[in-house]
């Protein structure tokens, strides 16, 4: 029994109860109870690092948010964005998000088609999202309305791209993964792997809810 | 790992759980598949939601910024208690406070800037483009 | 081919660097020498390089912080005597050379003189101190060391290959944009600090994990040893600022680079907002290093007064309220900038406040001593030092934090007494302080007392012979960064500051000497029992040096002093604690992946900075290779056997056991 389905529907989940074990009160949240197991303690650290990505999407919405007036009389995000491609893009992330939640169910029962078809599908979307990202940056490069045009688009490239970017390497990791998972199997690493990688997977998702709402949607109704 | 290692974890992975980790029952509302499914459905609406208030003369003009603000929000919200588990029972306090220092420094780094930058910007005597043009 | 690198890279015109890298290349050059003659490279590889202990990553980060804080303080020797030579005159340094000097320093001491000291000593001691084995993600430990190696490297080769920033120690925009330094000094800096500061995130990460999901079992959250809270405060801002550093260097880089407008004068950038943004991170970078700092004061004082910390609770509020203010007071690094009266007083009042927090600490130190036996060896006396001059120190900061005064003080050598004052007495004391109080459980010898006690003192007046004429001088009138002088007002206490300089360089020369001499007699100072100065918590009940699994059996811990407890108990029973049977502790096993990781990143940083693409892409390439090869290895642990583990401990027992019988049962 691996360390994924640990502690599922326990008689008394939190403890509440208090039971003493060494004479000591292990009950959650007083951590008394000795080291955490490898799954916590790597779910954790890895959700420890999202926050910290988090703060550093937070420092480049600052920027633009700081900047998304200064045009230098180009063109502003009006006249740029395209509202039909965004809510393609959107309706992508947020498929993938969901179907990333299905491979986990997937894992959950061990099944390996299951969960590479899930995956599969998580990363196709994924890439389709990638592609249309690209596209929208291409044609505004075409259109002389490239990073370097104004500190508007400046922010807006850096912003966009940067979680464009996470985009990328989530599919390189996932990539990986899914490789490791059909040579090695459902051993705890890996599963612990594809943990991090959802939790990574949904973040991204949430990040881009602020992307669309403060950069697109707020860009072209302003 | 070893079988005994696989017991000792499940005696210890009472006290906490982590960050995402399902350990909700599959008949209640945010577990399993029902969960995911259901999850799913609200973060389409509210997406639908938004754009609709950013797109269409639904919403007073001036409250759509609120709007769309509050719908992210909600949609974030959906996303953290449907997608990655977040509850507020306390084998997740350690995940909840440490979403909330993020979320703090998250806000005071955005608004922080936000503020000082606008007081800046009001303060700064505006140039002319010809001044911008000569300046040494 | 090579990008932009070609000779004239190196400044054959000019004797000075070129002398100094000579030197370092020849010593460098003459260390690997020695080391290939004595045949110690399979003994380095395996011990240490790619070694995942974090006993051994905490040392290999003191050794990189010491030779860097000497690099660096070369760099401080070169600006005082500059200083006091260019009084009417020319002085040594063009302006240029000048103000990479003053640029290195600062960059130097803070990231890879202070924050690798500093963040050594939490590696070494945290897992010590919580009752465990290791940290929470070993290998990773030993790739953010790397990483951090890699950025001190990179800036050590500018000293060479090409020149290093002019632009201070914090890069400000638009000066720093290709515009007004089109050279590859902003280049260096940006890499370098890059790549480091991944490791610094990295580390962050490891240690927040370790701190709140592995202890030793009854570790409660409130029975954490002091230098662990401030070391999680610490590590939680590392988490939260590093992130803002990345992308506000990210975004100078793509200035730079790709030719974007965040802080350029043209196009509708904005360079107020690079200093907005870098001081979002600057200032809660002060209180990463002073508060594993104020953690490691805590330890010393409550040890050497033979007392319980006074105040353990209030100490650990006071050190969670620092760690969320420090995110609210960074404005007051451009009051001057002008963002207005309201924004301004909010934030001087902040920064008002925060040194509440501070105070409340002095207070319990202040109070732990009260009362107690209070010895004076060498951690205690710089801790005591420390205290003094920090008050000062920390009280012309709250004279700075208000508004109207930072207007006249601003850009000052007030200034620069103000924070040289805080952060030598704050972090560079604490780090000698640590350094000779872990030390002994480090290495199994203790350093030589007379010689510490002379390179206190000596540190301790040249620094304050140094830095009182540099208040003066600033309430004079004389800003920082001045390559030469024109006001004979100044002179004396320049003379003054110099000579101070002077009484430093002896201070580090008895630092050098209390190691040598120690080591030379280390079986004199040999530390039989693991518990030199008599501790209260868990680190000093291992042996010295631990073995590399630390515990033999994870210690139960039952109050905030657990090993002074079970030394009481052990001394009032006349016997040890009961023996247990042993059982084989699985550890995680050696890996290059630090090291090759770092190989590859020194390659992606010296292309990048020299804009050699193609080395770039194999520099990626290689460190996604090394990525996958170790996520694909298949056994991460090894076993140590039950029988290794008794015979270890059994020894570690039969010195304690004799260590009790000479002790009196207390009265």
């Amino acid at each position: 029994m691996s360390d994924i389905t640990a502690g599922r529907a326990p008689r008394d989940p939190y403890r509440l109860g208090r039971s003493h074990s060494h004479g000591l009160i292990s009950a959650t949240g007083h951590g008394e109870g000795g080291p955490a197991s490898k799954f916590v303690t790597v779910a954790y650290g890895f959700w420890i690092f999202l926050l910290s990505d988090i703060i550093m999407f937070s420092a480049f919405f600052a920027a633009y948010a700081v900047l998304s007036k200064a045009t230098a009389d180009g063109p502003t995000g009006k006249d740029l964005f395209e509202l039909t491609r965004v809510a393609a893009q959107t309706g992508l992330l947020l498929t993938s998000s969901f179907t990333g939640g299905l491979a986990t169910l997937a894992t959950h029962r061990r099944s390996m088609a299951a969960a590479q078809f899930w995956l599969l599908v998580t990363g196709l979307l994924g890439a389709a999202f990638l592609f249309l990202e690209v596209q929208e940056f291409a044609t505004m490069v075409n259109e002389q309305a490239g990073p370097s045009r104004s500190a508007f688009l400046s922010a807006f490239f850096a912003l966009v791209g940067c979680h464009g970017t996470h985009v990328g390497l989530g599919l390189l990791w996932l990539g990986t993964m899914m490789a490791q998972l059909w040579v090695k199997g459902f051993r705890p690493e890996i599963l612990r792997r594809v943990h991090c990688f959802s939790l990574f997977w949904h973040a991204l998702d949430i990040i881009w809810v602020a992307i669309f709402t403060l950069v697109y949607l707020l860009g072209v109704s302003s | 790992m070893s079988e005994t290692d696989g017991r000792i974890e499940q005696a210890l992975d009472h006290r906490d759980a982590a960050p995402g980790e399902e350990r909700i029952e599959e008949h209640e509302l945010a577990g399993g598949l029902a969960g995911y499914l259901l999850g799913f459905g609200l973060a389409i609406l509210l997406t639908i939601a938004s754009f609709l208030a950013a797109q269409t003369d639904l919403i007073y003009q001036p409250a759509v910024i609120s709007a769309l603000t509050v719908l992210a929000i909600a949609q974030m919200g959906v996303h953290l208690v449907f997608f990655l588990h977040i509850t507020t029972g306390p084998d997740n306090t350690n995940n909840v406070l440490a979403l909330a220092f993020g979320v703090l420094i998250v806000a005071l780094v955005v608004l922080g800037s936000v503020w000082i930058m606008g007081h800046l910007n009001e303060n700064m005597a505006g140039m002319t483009p010809h001044q911008a043009a000569t300046m040494p | 081919m090579l990008g932009k690198l070609d000779w004239s890279a190196i400044p054959f015109d000019q004797p000075i660097p070129l002398g100094a890298a000579l030197v370092v290349f020849l010593a460098a050059a003459a260390v690997l020498i020695w080391i290939t003659l004595k045949g110690y490279w399979p003994y380095l590889w395996r011990e240490w390089i790619t070694s995942v202990d974090h006993k051994r990553i905490g040392v290999m980060y003191i050794v990189l912080a010491a030779l860097m804080l000497l690099r660096g303080f070369v760099d401080a020797i070169m600006m005082r005597t500059q200083q006091a030579l260019a009084i009417h005159a020319p002085g040594y340094l063009p302006p240029e050379h000048y103000d990479q000097v003053f640029s290195a320093h600062g960059t130097i001491m803070i990231f890879f003189a202070a924050m690798p000291f500093v963040i050594g000593l939490m590696n070494f001691a945290v897992p010590l101190q919580l009752g465990i084995r290791d940290v929470a993600f070993p290998t990773l430990n030993s790739v953010s060391f790397w990483l951090t190696a890699t950025g001190a490297l990179l800036v050590n080769i500018s000293l060479v290959v090409g020149e290093f920033a002019r632009t201070g120690w914090l890069p400000y925009a638009p000066l720093s944009e290709t515009t007004y330094s089109p050279g590859v000094g902003v280049d260096y800096y940006l890499w370098s600090i890059q790549i480091s500061g991944v490791g610094t995130l990295l580390t962050g990460v490891n240690l927040v994990t370790t701190i709140l999901k592995i202890r030793a079992p009854g570790m409660g959250y409130l029975r954490m040893p002091m230098f662990c809270w401030t070391s999680l405060a610490s590590n939680l801002l590392i988490v939260a600022a590093f992130p803002i550093l990345t992308a506000t260097l990210a975004m100078l880089t793509l200035d730079r680079y790709l030719g974007f407008h965040f802080f350029t004068n043209e196009a509708g950038g904005n360079q107020m907002m690079f200093v907005n943004l870098i001081w979002a991170w600057g200032h809660p970078e002060v209180y990463i290093l002073v508060l594993p700092a104020f953690g490691i004061y805590s330890e010393i004082f409550s040890t050497f007064s033979s007392k319980p910390l006074f105040g353990y609770r209030s100490m650990v509020a006071a050190t969670m309220f620092i760690c969320i203010v420090s995110f609210m007071v960074w404005l007051h690094h451009f009051f001057t900038m002008g963002a207005g009266a309201d924004v301004n007083a909010a934030f001087g009042i902040a920064t008002s406040v925060i040194a509440v927090g501070t105070g409340v600490k002095i207070y319990n130190w202040l109070f732990t001593m009260y009362g107690g036996r209070v010895r004076f060896d060498t951690p205690m006396l710089w801790a005591l030092a420390f205290v003094t001059t920090f008050i000062i120190g920390g009280m012309t900061g709250v004279l700075l934090a208000v508004p109207p005064a930072d207007f006249m003080l601003h850009n000052s050598l007030f200034l620069v007494a103000h924070f040289h004052n805080v952060i030598i007495s704050g972090v560079l004391f604490a780090a000698f302080a640590g350094f000779t109080y872990w030390f002994p459980k480090a290495f199994g010898f203790r350093l030589h007392e007379g010689w510490g006690k002379a390179a206190f003192w000596f540190t301790l007046a040249g620094y304050v012979l140094v830095f009182v004429p540099l208040y003066i001088v600033g309430l004079l009138g004389m800003t920082r960064r001045l390559q030469h002088i024109d006001m004979d007002l100044w002179t004396p206490w320049l003379m003054v500051a110099a000579f101070g300089i002077a009484v430093m360089i002896v201070g580090a020369a008895c630092q050098v000497m209390q190691l040598i001499v120690s080591i030379r007699h280390r079986d004199v100072l040999r530390d039989e029992t693991g518990d030199p100065w008599d501790g209260r918590s868990l680190e000093w009940s291992t042996p010295s040096p631990p073995p590399v699994f630390n515990y033999a059996r994870l210690p139960h811990v039952e109050n905030e002093e657990p090993y002074w407890t079970v030394k009481q108990r052990a001394v009032d029973d006349q016997a040890p604690e009961i023996e247990e049977g042993y059982e084989p502790i699985e550890m995680p096993r050696n890996s290059p992946t630090g090291f090759v990781t770092a190989f590859f990143s020194t390659l992606i940083g010296f292309a990048l900075i020299w804009h050699i693409w193609w080395l770039a892409i194999v520099g990626f390439i290689g460190a996604y290779i090394t990525f996958v090869v170790f996520a694909w290895r298949e056994h991460g642990d090894y076993e140590v056997p039950a029988s290794e583990v008794e015979r270890i401990d059994r020894g570690t027992r039969a010195a304690q056991l004799a260590w009790m019988r000479r002790r009196e049962r207390p009265a």
